[in-house]
């Protein structure tokens, strides 16, 4: 059980986190390649792009193809990173992702970035709440969301380290750092951040700060205690961490930036529903089956109820 | 290992056997792809047995093989065939096709079968694995070649020529694509289904080196993989050689017929058809 985690004043985004974790990882393992689709300045290859020209191979505005020859490369014996905006790498090329990536059990890394609705003013088009089902339901594919810098950092030792195909979700807006060096990223491991007794939040990605404000509100105002879990690694899930803790504080709330449907919810009920016998009350927080729309990442956050400020509400709603 | 006077002979002969094995295996499972397999037999039997493609059926992994795709991945029946005949494992083994639990899977699987570079059989993705394979290979300064077999009716998915587009920017002088222009496709003419025509002026316009020959005339293809080697050397274009073939060759009921795409032997249909196949030796 970890301390309670207070977000850092010092904000991040994972995409960035991603960029830079590439060029010191790639400075030691030479089978590192890149492949982006013309948005490498957005995705932050650009930095791997300028250090290892080589090594890095623009693609163009064709998922379909970048995805298939990732695929060529890894089977080469190369360890390719695949970035692009998630809605053009999980969802325009899904099928590449699917027969040439993980039907071939490819070493193939999809880090894909300017996930869900924090894209902002680019609006629905680029806004993909479905990248999560779409990954998770391939076979053996490893779905991955990193919650800050620090733990993409992390994440990215991992997935070079594993071998296999793995998806790596990653956005846009700069978020709060709330872990340090001493952070431990496990692939299949959950990580209970703040230990507590009535409710539990568990979250992915920007919704794990939100998490993190919401349970010191509750405790500073309401005098509740309340459990948070990372659950950073969507697939594989770590049931046996996510099912302890459903059983000590029965209420528990799941946050996404994602639509409900599909997304971490889902994995949460479906383990609780098949390990657990009691009466459980539980929620998910997602966005509610609608597409997102044009306006700052802060505002749709707020409109769309993806807040601090709405955990805490449904937490008291939950408790009452 | 490239060899300048391959024995033709043997080339006929094992392309006469992936034939007869490749419709034996789809009688036996009661369903493939007989089409598609009898018109890449002469390639596949050039490529293994001509001296063009290094293998190693004792180390299906060997780092000096040279790598085919085979991105029609349903003439599968071709591709196990000509694999065991190369002595990757007892051709025997092929007759469990289709079955469940087999490794013979319908469409090939890079997993379950040595000598499978790459699962494939959704339409498309074959060139784009090739290109993977021979970026890698540039990147490790390796001498290694890379052929792709794609079909023509698969060139109507869009991603095909996104791949045509990036190998001849990446200049991808050690690959090889090899069209199985057999002219039919499961609904019928590829002409009237998606017109593919002039596909040697669409390929020359995108920067690829091309050459249009017989796919059923063995010294026609061997002498088409040479200029491709050379040709490529000089231009640092990638090749492609349209093999101009006839979707069902050997057999004279299967040939062109549009039924055969993918439509299993009867008894009575095998038996003819294996008679015909060794009386053309």
């Amino acid at each position: 059980m970890g301390a309670a985690i207070e977000p850092s004043t010092e904000k991040i985004a994972t995409r960035v986190a991603y960029g830079k974790s590439l060029v010191e990882l790639a400075k030691s393992n030479q089978d590192i390649v890149v492949l982006d689709a013309d948005l490498s300045s957005s995705t932050q290859t650009k930095f791997f792009a300028k250090e290892f020209p080589e090594r890095f191979f623009n693609m163009g505005i064709a998922e379909a193809n970048m995805v298939s020859t990732a695929a060529g490369l890894a089977k080469a014996g190369k360890i390719p990173f695949v970035s692009s905006f998630a809605m053009f790498a999980t969802g325009r090329a899904w099928e590449q992702v699917r027969n040439s990536v993980a039907h071939n059990h490819a070493n193939v890394k999809i880090c894909a970035t300017h996930a869900g609705l924090t894209v902002g003013e680019d609006g629905a088009s680029h806004q993909i709440i479905e990248d999560i089902a779409l990954m998770k339901s391939i076979p053996g594919m490893v779905v991955i969301v990193p919650a800050d810098a620090k733990e993409t950092e992390k994440v990215m030792q991992a997935v070079t380290a594993y071998n296999g195909p793995a998806y790596v979700r990653l956005g846009r807006s700069a978020l709060p750092v709330l872990f340090d060096d001493k952070y431990n990223f496990q692939i299949g491991k959950a990580n209970v951040i703040n230990a507590g007794e009535d409710l539990t939040i568990m979250a992915c990605g920007i919704m794990v700060s939100a998490a993190a404000e919401a349970a010191k509100i509750l405790k500073e105002k309401h005098n509740k205690s309340i459990e948070v879990i990372n659950i950073a690694s969507i697939k594989p899930l770590d049931t046996e961490t996510i099912v302890n803790s459903a059983l000590k504080t029965r209420n528990i709330i799941v946050a996404e930036e994602h639509n409900i449907w599909g997304g971490l919810g889902d994995s949460v009920a479906s383990a609780l529903l098949e390990n657990c016998s009691e009466k459980l009350s539980f929620k998910r927080l997602g966005v509610n089956d609608s597409f997102g729309q044009s306006g700052k990442a802060e505002d749709l956050l707020i409109h769309y109820g993806l807040t601090a400020e709405n955990l805490v509400k449904l937490s008291l709603e939950m408790l009452h | 290992m490239s060899n300048n006077f391959p024995d033709l002979v043997k080339v006929k002969e094992k392309a006469l056997e992936i034939r007869a094995n490749s419709l034996k295996m789809i009688h036996a499972a009661k369903s493939g792809h007989p089409g598609g397999s009898l018109s890449i037999a002469d390639i596949l039997s050039v490529l293994y047995f001509g001296g063009h493609l290094k293998h190693n059926p004792l180390d299906s992994h060997d780092p000096e093989r040279d790598i085919l795709i085979i991105s029609k991945g349903h003439a599968s029946p071709a591709v196990y065939s000509v694999l065991a005949l190369a002595g990757f494992y007892p051709i025997v083994d092929t007759m469990s096709f289709r079955q469940l639990g087999s490794k013979f899977q319908g469409h090939i699987d890079s997993l379950k079968v040595p000598g499978v570079e790459m699962s494939t059989g959704s339409l498309g993705h074959g060139l784009s694995n090739a290109l993977g394979f021979a970026l890698a290979a540039k990147l490790d300064k390796s001498q290694r070649k890379v052929f792709a077999i794609l079909s023509d009716g698969e060139l109507q998915e869009g991603q095909c020529w996104e791949a045509f587009m990036a190998c001849a920017h990446y200049k991808t002088d050690n690959l090889v694509a090899i069209i199985d222009r057999n002219r039919i496709q499961l609904d019928g003419c590829t002409e009237t289904t998606m017109a593919l025509d002039p596909l040697e002026d669409k390929l020359s316009a995108f920067n690829w080196e091309t050459k249009t020959i017989n796919g059923h005339d063995l010294a026609e293809l061997d002498n088409a993989l040479k200029e491709a080697y050379r040709v490529s050397e000089e231009t640092n274009k990638p090749f492609a050689i349209i093999a101009n073939t006839i979707k069902g060759k050997g057999v004279s009921f299967m040939e062109d017929a549009v039924a055969w795409h993918g439509v299993a032997p009867s008894d009575t249909d095998l038996e003819k058809a294996l008679v015909e196949l060794a009386g053309s030796k």
